[in-house]
């Protein structure tokens, strides 16, 4: 078997003009290896595995190249020979697995489906055939979950049913669009596991598209790298780690935040992907590049070999291949722990969050989910603290519970001598603005239909922060500027900025009221690498400027290596294991912090 | 002397309310942009013009004056509008009883003196509809030369318009003007030769009191506006006001809420209706020094129609406003005016509001075709507006019975029902292109691809 794209071209029209969303990429899947298509949001590594099988979404057509399935030309099919191909000896399975399954069937009724399309079994077999299906992608007790419907399964169950949906009759070619994207890290490692041992028993190809370099270093035989619609980039996994020859990827490694990183900031890459609505002249990477000359704004680069079979889409690399990767070396004690005789800003004691179960026709509460039970922790000034777990562990509650966004049932939250829990409304509104949060999701943080101008003064009009608004934007000018936005942000709305600039907005609303704490929620969960380091890097700088402590709540342990002086493990509402970084990362007591920090894919 | 009847006075107050948030939209890029996307639509621009058309003539029926009366210094006590001087013709010219369209004689024989001084039995001329024949066989000749003259003016000022549609055409390239364009040159290839042939015919026919058709079935335009947006913009507080707050406040707000308007919703709508009119007419009877004329007490009970229906017919928008401002309350710029000790009352304007007003926009649309069907039932029931005032429901009513007459008398009927439903569906198409328009699904607010 052997799957063979050569210059593929796929177009998105949008109100917006015509998007070159995958501008002639060529690679070759080769029989049982996993080959992995690594790049950011928006560089049309999905729309490259759509276009694979055809499945692009209504405003999108390919417009040139052919794909060859052992010489089959899958572009030149009739749908309906298209439609044998696809789940027979292509499958795929995507990003969500809750939006893939169907609501409506059971679990084991749309496994035997794809039996039902591609193959003549039926009825007792394909039940046994889906039971053992479900039992070698590690499901439970088969034969219950057989008849279950998805809403019954948890996240990384549902994954498991849909790759058991997909090798049901073992396709030659299996494609997974960010399969752990949107799981927790352990669960994560499972399915890795679980893919990874599927692939080495049946030889079955792999072309798996991520973003996380961790999970290529984990699963890939070969890798290409994608910027704007084209490979940048395309090596053996090995040469790939040791010698990347793009400047990107380069980049790419230097914005990986690590324990190493600690003492100096993260590379960044200024600036964003390219619109691809636009032609280019020359390299698509110029923009963004430190190393750019002349040449790369008129002539765009041919990808070249610098060295055996490592292909680099670079004129430097004429010149010839580029060293290893220079990964500064360990600086024992630059991250230890400081005398921590910073004074204590916020103290929580014993903080619980009760959520009640209603239910019946009076409503009566019959139990409780216990979100937080019992959480302890001191937060001093200048210092971060990050609450680290899975989702669904209690550390956004907590989070929004210091703040009372969630009232707490029980416990106390002291701030600057204050007791916050029970304040009355009036005496809490004194001490919001030395509390402050950032939220995960760039998009809904910010409220559409108001300028930035408007979104930012908010809280300053409402705390009575400065005395008119004049003052107050002359306030705002300075801290747009402080966090890297032009001044003339101010009059635009939130839709015109991207996803990290965004996440710059909305640190400048906390600032705007001066605080002294911020509760960082998942900032950078939602934001690509590169911008990630941009953020990651902002957040220190403010932090060393205005002595801003954070509460840094995080599932990614290398954000927390990087940024944080103390790390608390949540698991089940509790805090299992509290200390210094490099104590809970380096000498973990707690079995299910070993757990978390076994299941990270790491690069080296 | 003008008369300024409440509905009027709402209904223009209507109008430069529109006009206002035209201009706000306008400077307002992201509240332009999905009306933007409504008007690229040809469906929408057909539609749009259509309900234009009616919405002018509607409005000339909306400004009321008492005619002073010949020679002296009074003034009539029949209220008039623009719209009746304008069709002055089809007003006064009215024939005995019934009669066809573009007939020259009555529907019903009657015993007539010939010049010869006999007594004969036939269908008698009618004393306006084709009075100017010289002999009635050169009827269709001279129906045929009207309406000619009537299309050539019509395209003469086709002409004209697709001058201004070109000029459109190049200032805003993305809105098919075209369609405009041709709809509103249908519009006046239809109107200008009925309106030419209506002096000498009554193109609609007559009904049983001799009045023209198509004069009633104008008149019911505005009826129909009225009840549709009148009765809507009285919906909109309460649905919009209780609708977020249930769905912000939650807890026993929300209960109290949801316990009012899923009682109401039980309760049989005409019947609550019924009930409701039939108290105000027992206070418009009381009363009766209050209106010194017949319009004013017919337009009282048209606007307390409005009310009663506005009142009755909000359940469903609070249904779906509670739902979504359950939805933001939880989103993280409410979260994050919360940290900010910013008041609910703030929180509710600034946040929930703007962002719930693509939904309003949307039902405000939908609900108008409803609420004039509504009325045309209830003015059938006979629980609708005041006998005196022309509405579609009224000439259903009263098709009713010529329904059932031999031969039959079809065109009152179709008349109305004609004008109905080519409101309502432009309304529905209209409402449909709007619901694209602000899909959410395609909002400003998306992520760039």
């Amino acid at each position: 078997m052997s799957l063979a794209v050569d210059e593929l071209r796929t177009v998105l029209d949008t109100p917006r003009g015509t998007v070159r969303a995958v501008d002639g990429v060529s690679f070759e899947l080769r029989d049982g290896e996993c080959f992995a298509l690594v790049g950011e949001s928006g560089c049309g590594k999905s729309m490259t595995a759509l276009s694979l099988v055809r499945l692009l979404p209504e405003a999108g057509r390919i417009v040139g190249g052919a794909v060859a399935l052992d010489g089959l030309d899958l572009l030149g099919l009739p749908e309906a020979a298209m439609r044998a191909v696809r789940g027979r000896r292509v499958a795929m399975i995507f990003q969500e697995p809750a939006s893939a399954l169907n609501p409506v069937l059971t679990v084991g009724r749309q496994i035997t489906e794809v039996f039902e399309r591609h193959t003549s079994i039926r009825g007792a077999e394909a039940r046994a055939r889906a039971l053992e299906l479900l039992k070698s992608v590690g499901i439970p007790e088969p034969e219950r979950r057989f008849d279950e419907y998805s809403f019954q399964l948890s996240g990384g169950q549902k994954q498991r049913v849909m790759i058991a949906a997909a090798l049901a009759v073992e396709p030659e070619v299996l494609i997974a669009d960010e399969p752990t994207t949107a799981l927790d890290v352990t669960i994560q490692a499972q399915i890795l596991d679980l893919l990874a041992g599927l692939q080495a028993k049946r030889r079955m190809t792999l072309l798996l598209i991520t973003h996380d370099l961790g999970i290529v270093a984990r699963m890939a035989d070969r890798v290409a790298v994608m910027y704007a619609g084209e490979i940048v980039e395309l090596a053996a996994k090995a040469d790939f780690f040791r010698a990347p020859q793009h400047p990107y990827s380069q980049k790419l490694f230097a914005a990986l935040p690590t324990p190493q990183r600690r003492s100096g900031g993260l590379a960044v890459i200024p600036g964003q992907v390219p619109p691809l609505s636009q032609a280019f002249a020359g390299c698509r990477f110029a923009e963004r590049c430190d190393r750019v000359y002349a040449r790369c704004r008129v002539e765009a680069p041919a990808l070249r070999e610098p060295a055996p079979h490592h292909f680099a889409r670079c004129h430097l690399r004429e010149a010839g291949a580029a060293g290893p990767r220079a990964e500064p070396s360990v600086e024992t004690g630059a991250g230890a722990p400081e005398a921590t005789q910073a004074a204590v800003l916020l103290e929580v004691k014993d903080l619980k969050v009760y959520f009640p179960i209603r239910r019946g026709l009076l409503r009566r509460t019959v139990g409780h989910v216990k979100a937080v039970d019992g959480v302890s922790f001191a937060l001093r000034e200048g210092r971060t603290l990050a609450l680290v777990g899975e989702s669904g562990c209690g550390k956004t509650t907590t989070g929004k519970a210091l703040l009372r966004l969630i009232e707490p049932t029980a416990g106390s939250v002291q701030h600057a001598g204050v007791e916050l829990t029970g304040l009355p409304r009036a005496a809490m509104r004194a001490q919001r603005a030395a509390l402050q949060i950032i939220f995960q999701d760039p998009y809904g943080s910010l409220n559409p239909r108001l300028r930035v101008s408007e979104i930012l003064l908010e809280g300053m009009r409402s705390l009575r922060v400065l005395d008119d608004d004049a003052a107050r934007l002359r306030r705002l000018a300075e801290l747009l500027q402080e966090v890297g936005l032009p001044a003339e942000a101010l009059a635009r709305y939130p839709h015109e900025f991207s996803g990290g600039q965004r996440q710059r907005l909305a640190i400048a609303r906390a600032l705007a009221v001066a605080p002294q704490l911020i509760v960082c929620d998942e900032p950078t969960s939602a934001l690509d690498v590169s911008v990630q380091a941009q953020i990651l890097n902002l957040l220190r700088t403010l932090q060393e400027r205005r002595g801003l402590a954070y509460l840094f709540i995080t599932h990614n342990i290398a954000v927390v290596e990087y940024l944080a002086h103390e790390v608390a493990v949540m698991y089940r509402g509790k805090i299992v294991e509290h200390g210094g970084v490099d104590e809970v990362l380096r000498r973990p007591k707690h079995p299910y912090t070993r757990e978390l920090l076994a299941a990270v894919p790491a690069i080296d | 002397m003008p008369v300024f009847l409440v509905t009027d006075v709402l209904l223009w107050l209507l109008v430069a309310a529109a006009g206002i948030y035209f201009l706000y939209c306008r400077r307002h890029a992201h509240l332009a942009a999905p009306w933007r996307r409504v008007l690229q639509s040809r469906a929408a621009l057909a539609s749009l013009v259509v309900l234009g058309a009616f919405a002018a003539a509607g409005l000339l029926d909306s400004l009321h004056f008492r005619p002073q009366l010949a020679g002296s210094r009074l003034y009539s006590s029949e209220v008039l509008s623009v719209l009746d001087v304008a069709l002055s013709h089809l007003r006064t010219n009215r024939e005995k009883t019934y009669s066809a369209p573009f007939a020259t004689r009555l529907y019903a024989k009657e015993q007539i003196e010939t010049p010869e001084g006999k007594s004969i039995r036939d269908y008698p001329r009618l004393a306006y509809g084709g009075r100017d024949l010289e002999s009635e066989s050169d009827r269709p000749a001279d129906i045929a030369l009207r309406a000619a003259a009537g299309l050539v003016a019509a395209l003469v000022l086709s002409f004209l318009l697709f001058r201004v549609v070109g000029g459109a055409a190049r200032r805003s390239p993305d809105i098919p003007w075209s369609a405009a364009g041709w709809t509103l040159s249908l519009v006046l290839a239809i109107a200008l030769p009925l309106y030419v042939l209506s002096f000498e015919y009554h193109v609609l026919g007559t009904d049983k009191v001799g009045q023209d058709v198509l004069y009633q079935a104008l008149k019911s335009v505005r009826t129909a506006l009225v009840i549709g947006t009148l009765a809507t913009v009285t919906m909109l507080p309460f649905g919009i006001a209780f609708g977020i707050i249930a769905g912000y406040f939650r807890g026993w707000v929300d209960d109290v809420i949801q316990y009012v308007y899923t009682t109401l919703n039980s309760i049989p709508g005409v019947l609550l209706i019924a009930a409701a009119v039939l108290m105000m007419q027992v206070y418009i009877d009381g009363h009766a020094e209050s209106f010194p004329t017949v319009a004013q007490r017919a337009d009282f009970r048209l606007l307390m129609l409005c009310l009663i229906l506005g009142v009755t017919s909000w359940t469903g928008l609070t249904r779906l406003l509670r739902g979504e401002a359950l939805k933001l309350s939880t989103l993280d710029f409410v979260q994050a005016a919360h940290a900010f000790a910013v008041s609910d009352a703030r929180i509710l304007a600034r946040h929930i509001l703007p962002n719930v007003a693509h939904i309003v926009i949307i039902s405000l649309v939908m609900d108008f075709s409803g609420l004039v069907l509504a009325e045309a039932v209830l003015s059938y029931v006979g629980v609708g507006v005041d006998p005196a005032t022309t509405s579609f429901g009224t000439m259903i009513n009263a098709a009713r019975l010529e329904m059932g007459r031999d031969p039959v008398v079809w065109w009152s009927l179709a008349a109305a029902l004609a004008f109905m439903v080519l409101l309502v569906l432009a309304a529905n198409l209209f409402a449909d292109a709007v619901r694209d328009g602000f899909d959410p699904r395609v909002r400003i607010g998306a992520a760039p691809a």
